[in-house]
């Protein structure tokens, strides 16, 4: 028994001597409030702290709505932690901001990885994901035969036209109260992410990005026109809701409100449960391809770290295949890499929501890659939902086009 | 001569104004308290009609258990009630005495000061935010491990900036002006000092001003947001406001949402409802005028 008491108390104080002698890593993190997401991300926490002695990262969680501010105002105070998450299109204003330092990871670990998980800015990787998102046009199978409507694919997707046949079809059909649910009651980060690709398939852009200097051309050139054109039709000719009710983005699609409805694939499962049939389409093609929003929240490390090694490793560890997944099954985001795909029972092939991961690689593009998106995003946003409210259409893209310019001008371009 | 029967209409007509008004002020409350009850599907169908100011449906606590699991609801109770809770005692002394010193006390500059204190009215806290911020980032504080640098993840950082304001000082020297002069006068003849006369005569008569600077203050510290979110990257220093944020997911659950709003209304409530009483006191007690 001696002996026993004896090497316990040995063990005990080696751990503790283990533990004293790991260096602290302060770690922030979007996710306080959601149950799921902070559970995971105190599990890695913990098995990375007990798998080495070097390190021993500390967390901070805040919820989303207030993050960003959080950091903005921890930057000013001089106050930022080692180690950061930050939204994918947000991270070129950090890394311009001085927010950030490269990441050094081994780019081996990453190399499968979808391409809007990759936070690259002049060059250098940033940030890395463990996770994408990816949106599809949710609708049922019975829709698609009630309405005598071909099954678009990710090599054939609806064009243009064919996609307003399928609003007429379900407008004539009288069966549900607007035939598409474009998430209009989402504001914010929805509208960049969700209606830009729109504007890139009809070939304009928010900005130009073969410079980064100007959006003239690009937000109000003539794609960016027929494509104001066609975003105020499907709300002046009653295809979609301009200000839409939040109880309706939630469970219209589920309610049998809508035909066609917008929607990301964490909304995915609610959907499968609502219907058995529902299929999720790849986003039409009006014109240069089809095109999708890509870049969730990923990891960096701050420029301020004093142990950007340590914090490196910590995000290393945490690409591992099994941490993707279970983010993957809490959250119901898309697993970075293949393999952590075949590992989700909805991800794998030929699960129920497999399609999304073919969507995000082939259909995904990245926001502009830019410091100034963040006040571009705003900027653009605001244009559509006055378009949308029956604006102008080639007044308000020129408007918005002189907002951003204006701002570029003012921070001498963004480091361009 | 007004009939019985008239004066009972007027009676009755003026009590159904004043039930009706009543209910537009309460409503809003009861709609918190009753969504708060609701699952938030039934809560949602519930919001367009009367049945949203009802305990109908399917009923229970539920919302308030997993607002619990969702957030440390009491830790930001107790931050909010010890933030705003020291920033309103501590703001009514150094306001008062402000107050006084402009009113009673002769001294050089004090117009200008005056003037320049009634100016940072017209400042809103936002223009002041960021210089407040670096400063705030740099203070020394001596603490029981020695000197450190920087308040930032404190109480302090929360309370000191906010217990002197030029909208309380104001309201101290307008109230103070009000005062008869006679009983300051009377009390210097008797050879008072002037924090005597401060703290036994002025102050024991201005029970409704420190009532209203009270809940004035009360009510801005309580709701603040942007300066603890600046100033807070620790969990256990978030006043409720911050903590409200927690529930504002992509998907909203909107009864846990109407459950935290109905648990952190209580504070106000209770201090409103304490303060009624003092106010009221403090009215009756007051008969020295005239």
């Amino acid at each position: 028994m001696k002996v026993f008491k004896l090497a316990a108390s040995a063990a005990i104080l080696a751990w503790a001597s283990a533990a004293q002698a790991q260096t602290p890593l302060t770690m922030w993190y979007h996710g306080a409030g959601n149950e799921v997401e902070s559970k995971i991300i105190t599990q890695i926490i913990t098995d990375f702290n007990a798998s080495q002695s070097d390190w021993k990262v500390e967390l901070q969680s805040f919820p989303q709505a207030a993050y960003n501010d959080s950091v903005v105002a921890g930057a000013l105070a001089g106050n930022l932690p080692d180690i950061l998450d930050v939204d994918g299109p947000n991270m070129p204003n950090w890394a311009w901001a001085g927010y950030l330092q490269p990441l050094q990871i081994d780019d081996s670990r990453i190399a499968t990885f979808l391409p809007g998980t990759k936070g690259m800015w002049n060059g250098q990787l940033y940030s890395i994901g463990l996770w994408d998102a990816a949106v599809a046009l949710v609708t049922r199978q019975s829709t698609l035969d009630e309405l005598g409507l071909r099954a678009p694919t990710l090599d054939q997707p609806w064009t243009g036209d064919e996609f307003m046949a399928a609003l007429d079809a379900a407008k004539a059909a009288g069966k549900w109260d607007y035939p598409l649910d474009l998430g209009m009651a989402w504001t914010g980060e929805w509208y960049p992410y969700a209606f830009s690709p729109f504007l890139q398939s009809f070939g304009g852009d928010i900005i130009d990005r073969s410079t980064y200097q100007t959006a003239e051309g690009a937000l109000n050139g003539d794609a960016a026109l027929a494509f104001g054109d066609w975003w105020q039709g499907l709300f002046q000719n009653g295809y979609a809701q301009a200000t839409q009710d939040p109880a309706d983005r939630d469970g219209g699609f589920a309610a049998g409100k809508y035909a066609f409805s917008w929607n990301g694939n964490w909304a995915a499962l609610g959907a499968l449960s609502a219907f058995d049939d529902t299929v999720f389409l790849p986003a039409p093609d009006f014109g240069t391809g089809a095109k999708i929003g890509a870049a969730s929240w990923q990891f960096g490390v701050s420029a301020s770290s004093k142990h950007p090694e340590g914090a490196a490793a910590f995000i290393e560890f945490a690409l591992q295949d099994k941490y993707l997944a279970d983010f993957s099954n809490g959250i119901g985001l898309i697993p970075a890499s293949p393999t952590a795909a075949e590992m989700v029972d909805t991800y794998k092939a030929g699960g129920p929501l497999s399609v999304f991961v073919a969507y995000s690689a082939s259909q995904g593009l990245v926001r502009p890659v830019t410091p100034g998106y963040v006040v571009q995003a705003k900027v653009f946003e605001k244009a559509l939902a006055d378009i949308a409210n029956g604006a102008d259409v080639a007044a308000t893209l020129d408007a918005a086009v002189d907002e951003i310019n204006a701002d570029i001008g003012k921070n001498n371009g963004y480091g361009h | 001569m007004i009939s019985a029967d008239t004066q009972g209409l007027r009676l009755a007509t003026r009590y159904a104004v004043l039930v009706l008004i009543a209910l537009i002020f309460v409503f809003p409350l009861v709609f918190m308290v009753m969504s708060s009850l609701k699952p938030d599907q039934q809560l949602l169908q519930d919001s367009g009609s009367l049945r949203a100011f009802l305990p109908v449906g399917d009923i229970s606590l539920d919302n308030y258990a997993a607002a619990f699991q969702r957030a440390p609801v009491w830790t930001f109770v107790f931050n909010s009630v010890l933030i705003t809770g020291v920033t309103v005692v501590l703001s009514l002394v150094v306001c008062s005495a402000a107050g006084f010193a402009f009113v009673f006390v002769r001294w050089k500059g004090r117009e200008t000061l005056l003037a320049i204190l009634l100016a940072t009215l017209i400042l809103p806290f936002e223009t002041i935010a960021i210089p407040l911020l670096l400063m705030a980032a740099n203070l020394p504080w001596l603490g029981l491990d020695g000197i450190s640098w920087g308040w930032m993840n404190s109480y302090r950082i929360q309370i000191v900036p906010f217990i002197a304001d030029g909208l309380t000082v104001f309201l101290f020297v307008q109230y103070f002006k009000d005062l008869p002069g006679e009983l300051i006068e009377a009390a210097r003849v008797e050879g008072a000092s002037w924090a005597q006369i401060y703290r036994k005569v002025v102050m024991p008569l201005s029970g409704p001003i420190l009532a209203t600077a009270a809940i004035l203050k009360f009510l801005v510290m309580y709701n603040q947001y942007l300066w603890p979110l600046m100033v807070t990257q620790e969990e256990g220093y978030r006043p409720v406001m911050v903590g409200l944020q927690y529930f504002f997911q992509l998907n909203v659950a909107w009864g846990e949402v109407m459950a935290y709003l109905s648990l952190i209304t209580v504070p106000v409530l209770a201090f409103y409802l304490y303060l009624q009483k003092s106010f009221i006191a403090s009215i009756a007690s007051t008969g020295v005028k005239g």
